[in-house]
């Protein structure tokens, strides 16, 4: 589902992926972690279309990300219609409602009437037990409240591939098991094929298939998480 | 105290200074100088500066100035520029001694002041397209007929069912004729000889609507000073000294010896009430604040999506977008509103014409796009980086997060400077009395003249503008309370 063969990205002059190679079967959930400034963020982004290559190559879904130029804006579309990102600042849009971040994706790029939309929308917001605050704007939420959104929102597309960038960082400890209630069925229960960032260990031993170790830009160690995660630090 | 103290002092002396009780000739033989005051816009024959040395004055005025300064015993006479429609009521400010401009002699000017005799005939003089169907005052019923604020030919118009269009140049009225957005001129023969017959698809009507004369006005008060004056005069006729300043500017014609048998006006300004602001000034002032709401309204209409448009080109298009973008924005800002105003109303016409309503409403909405495209733009480049990298990653095209996910949040953020822009565009507005429109500001400088106080109508003015603006920063307060998280 995921092949990421040789992938560089420099910023200046720190490259912040150093030559990644990894593979993501369809249906795997894999939990990436370490130190800060790793690269992490950066491999989510590349594989989001986000971010150019500089070199390497990423296969995602059925399409082709190269270094040569960004890819045709319709490619893109259609990319990102079956690979979704969450956001570790969430990016929620400030101006629509709970509701109405879920709603607009299917409505504008999907081209979905909008009762469909919403109502789909209302459906994707009940399961991440928030169909009652469908009508809240993004700072009338709660931290864990705004992170369920945003997996909401990015589930409205037909996904394949769904990119978590830090999801429970920011929380409080006690607010960190609404969002990691709503990732475990996502993991078990989905067709869908997972990647996740993560600082937590237990998010990561509980819903990984696999754990890349990260450090400097490159992958230094992988495997299952009980094998990977209780060598390290 | 002290402050208090020494205002008052210098309120008393400038009352003193004024000349509201001095004995104004007693003043001038004094000064061994005596101040006259006029126009230079109103330019040749009567005042105008030297082509070829702009500090000097020329103009049979100058001439007749000079002379009456001579004969009075007077050393030397100096020019006082002042504008035309206000030369009445700075005359009786004390700005100057005397007012000595084309100032004709009116029943109403009679009623305001103390006339001299006259040193010139005027014919007034109906000017008209070639080959218009309009031969007299009485065929142009319901028709624009062009002419200078606070004239003679104004009062004239205004006795006749038909619409007076009121210039504050002597040129413009005949530009305009001749482009068509008024069907006649009517002016003093002076102007019409010099700006308007000698145009090739103009032509001056034969036969003068009126006659009459021009006189140096004086304050009531300065009876001394008129007979003065008068006496100067009368020595100039007598002497032939008239008759040769005016034909060396060529000026005389048989007209002129009617100068010699008329004599001094009696003054009339005790018998008459002074005019006020009644119930049919205030309907003007409100028909004039109507013409300003109008117009910033319609123009406030084509400013905000044309910045929305342009700020939307300068964030998101190529480069060369951006750069036209970008040019508008420093070209509209960078050069007056008023020149602005000028060159799409007069430079425009030979190729483009355009009402004076049309041109003042897309004048201003041009210029306030500007303005609107800037205030846009910087609400469009606050919006979070990470909103537009959301839609992006959601699948939204690059135009599709500019309206569904920037352009809503700009909008937002954007409106109390939006909204803080249209009541200084509501003042602005009373720039385009310039192009004839009479809005509120030209309606107030108007009755100003007519009631012969800045301050009644000045208030009134004030007020109009002020009721129209307040509930706007009022919207605006509310909208900036209710917007901030």
């Amino acid at each position: 589902m995921i092949d990421v063969r040789g992938v560089h990205r420099r910023f200046g002059a720190r490259a912040a992926l150093d030559g990644i190679d990894a593979q993501v079967h369809e249906r795997e959930c894999i939990a990436v972690v370490g130190p800060s400034g790793c690269g992490k963020s950066t491999l989510l982004r590349c594989i989001n279309a986000l971010e150019p290559l500089d070199a390497g190559a990423i296969d995602v879904a059925g399409f082709s990300l190269r270094p040569d130029g960004a890819a045709p804006p319709a490619t893109l579309r259609a990319l990102r219609e079956s690979v979704g990102m969450v956001f570790q600042e969430l990016h929620l849009f400030a101006h629509l409602t709970a509701l109405g971040n879920v709603a607009l994706a299917p409505r504008v790029v999907m081209r979905r009437p909008r009762a469909e939309a919403e109502a789909r929308a209302r459906e994707l917001l009940e399961r991440v037990g928030l169909q009652d605050r469908a009508s809240a704007y993004p700072h009338q939420l709660s931290g864990g409240q705004k992170q369920r959104v945003a997996i909401a929102r990015a589930l409205a597309m037909p996904l394949r591939v769904l990119l978590l960038d830090e999801p429970t960082s920011s929380l409080d400890p006690d607010l960190r098991e609404e969002v990691r209630s709503v990732l475990r069925v996502l993991a078990r229960e989905s067709a869908l094929t997972m990647i996740l960032v993560t600082h937590e260990q237990r998010l990561a031993t509980e819903l990984a298939d696999r754990v890349w170790v990260m450090k400097a830009g490159r992958i230094v160690a992988q495997g299952p998480p009980r094998e990977v995660l209780t060598s390290g630090p | 105290m002290r402050l208090l103290a020494s205002a008052l002092a210098a309120l008393a002396w400038m009352a003193v200074a004024s000349g509201a009780w001095a004995d104004t000739l007693s003043d001038v033989r004094a000064r061994g100088e005596i101040v006259w005051g006029g126009d230079l816009q109103g330019g040749e024959p009567y005042v105008f500066e030297d082509p070829r040395d702009p500090s000097r004055l020329q103009g049979f005025e100058v001439d007749i100035a000079n002379a009456l300064a001579g004969r009075m015993g007077i050393l030397r006479a100096r020019f006082h520029q002042v504008e035309w429609s206000n030369l009445v009521p700075a005359l009786e400010r004390g700005d100057f001694d005397v007012a000595l401009n084309g100032l004709e002699d009116t029943p109403a000017r009679r009623a305001r002041l103390r006339l001299s005799r006259p040193y010139f005939v005027y014919r007034e003089v109906l000017a008209v397209r070639r080959g218009s169907p309009y031969r007299t005052l009485e065929d142009l019923r319901g028709r624009r007929v062009g002419t200078l604020n606070q004239s003679y030919a104004l009062d004239l118009l205004r006795a006749r069912p038909l619409e007076a269009v009121l210039y504050e140049g002597q040129q413009e009225p005949y530009f305009d004729l001749q482009q068509g957005r008024v069907d006649a001129v009517l002016l003093d023969h002076l102007v019409a000889d010099r700006y308007g017959c000698p145009l090739r698809d103009l032509e001056c009507l034969p036969g003068d609507v009126a006659r009459g004369v021009y006189i140096v006005g004086m304050r009531p008060g300065d009876a001394t000073l008129a007979a003065a004056v008068d006496d100067a005069l009368e020595k100039l006729v007598a002497e032939g000294e008239l008759r040769r300043i005016l034909s060396a500017w060529h000026l005389w014609d048989d007209g002129q010896a009617a100068i010699a048998s008329v004599s001094p006006p009696s003054p009339a300004y005790a018998e008459t009430i002074r005019p006020r602001i009644d119930r049919a000034q205030v309907v003007l002032f409100l028909e004039g604040a109507a013409v300003t709401v109008a117009i910033s309204l319609a123009s406030f209409a084509i400013a905000m999506p044309l910045g929305l448009l342009l700020a939307a080109v300068r964030v998101t298009a190529g480069p060369l977008g951006r750069t036209l973008a970008a040019t508008y924005v420093e070209v509209l800002r960078g050069t007056p509103v008023l020149l602005q105003l000028y060159l799409l109303y007069f430079g425009l016409a030979p190729v483009l014409k355009l009402g004076a309503m049309t041109a003042a409403t897309l004048g201003l909405g041009l210029n306030y796009a500007a303005y609107e495209a800037e205030v846009y733009r910087g609400a469009l480049l606050a919006v979070p980086r990470g909103q537009t990298e959301a839609a992006a990653s959601l699948g939204l095209s690059e135009r599709q997060a500019l309206r569904h996910v920037m352009l809503p949040q700009a909008m937002r953020s954007a409106l109390p400077a939006v909204t803080n822009d249209l009541v200084s565009l509501l003042k602005d507005s009373s720039l385009v009395s310039v192009l004839t429109v009479v809005e509120l500001t030209k309606r107030m400088t108007i009755a100003a003249v007519e009631v012969r106080s800045w301050l009644g109508p000045g208030l009134l003015c004030a007020a109009l503008y002020f009721a129209m603006s307040f509930p706007l920063s009022r919207l605006s307060r509310r909208l900036e309370a209710r917007l901030s998280p």
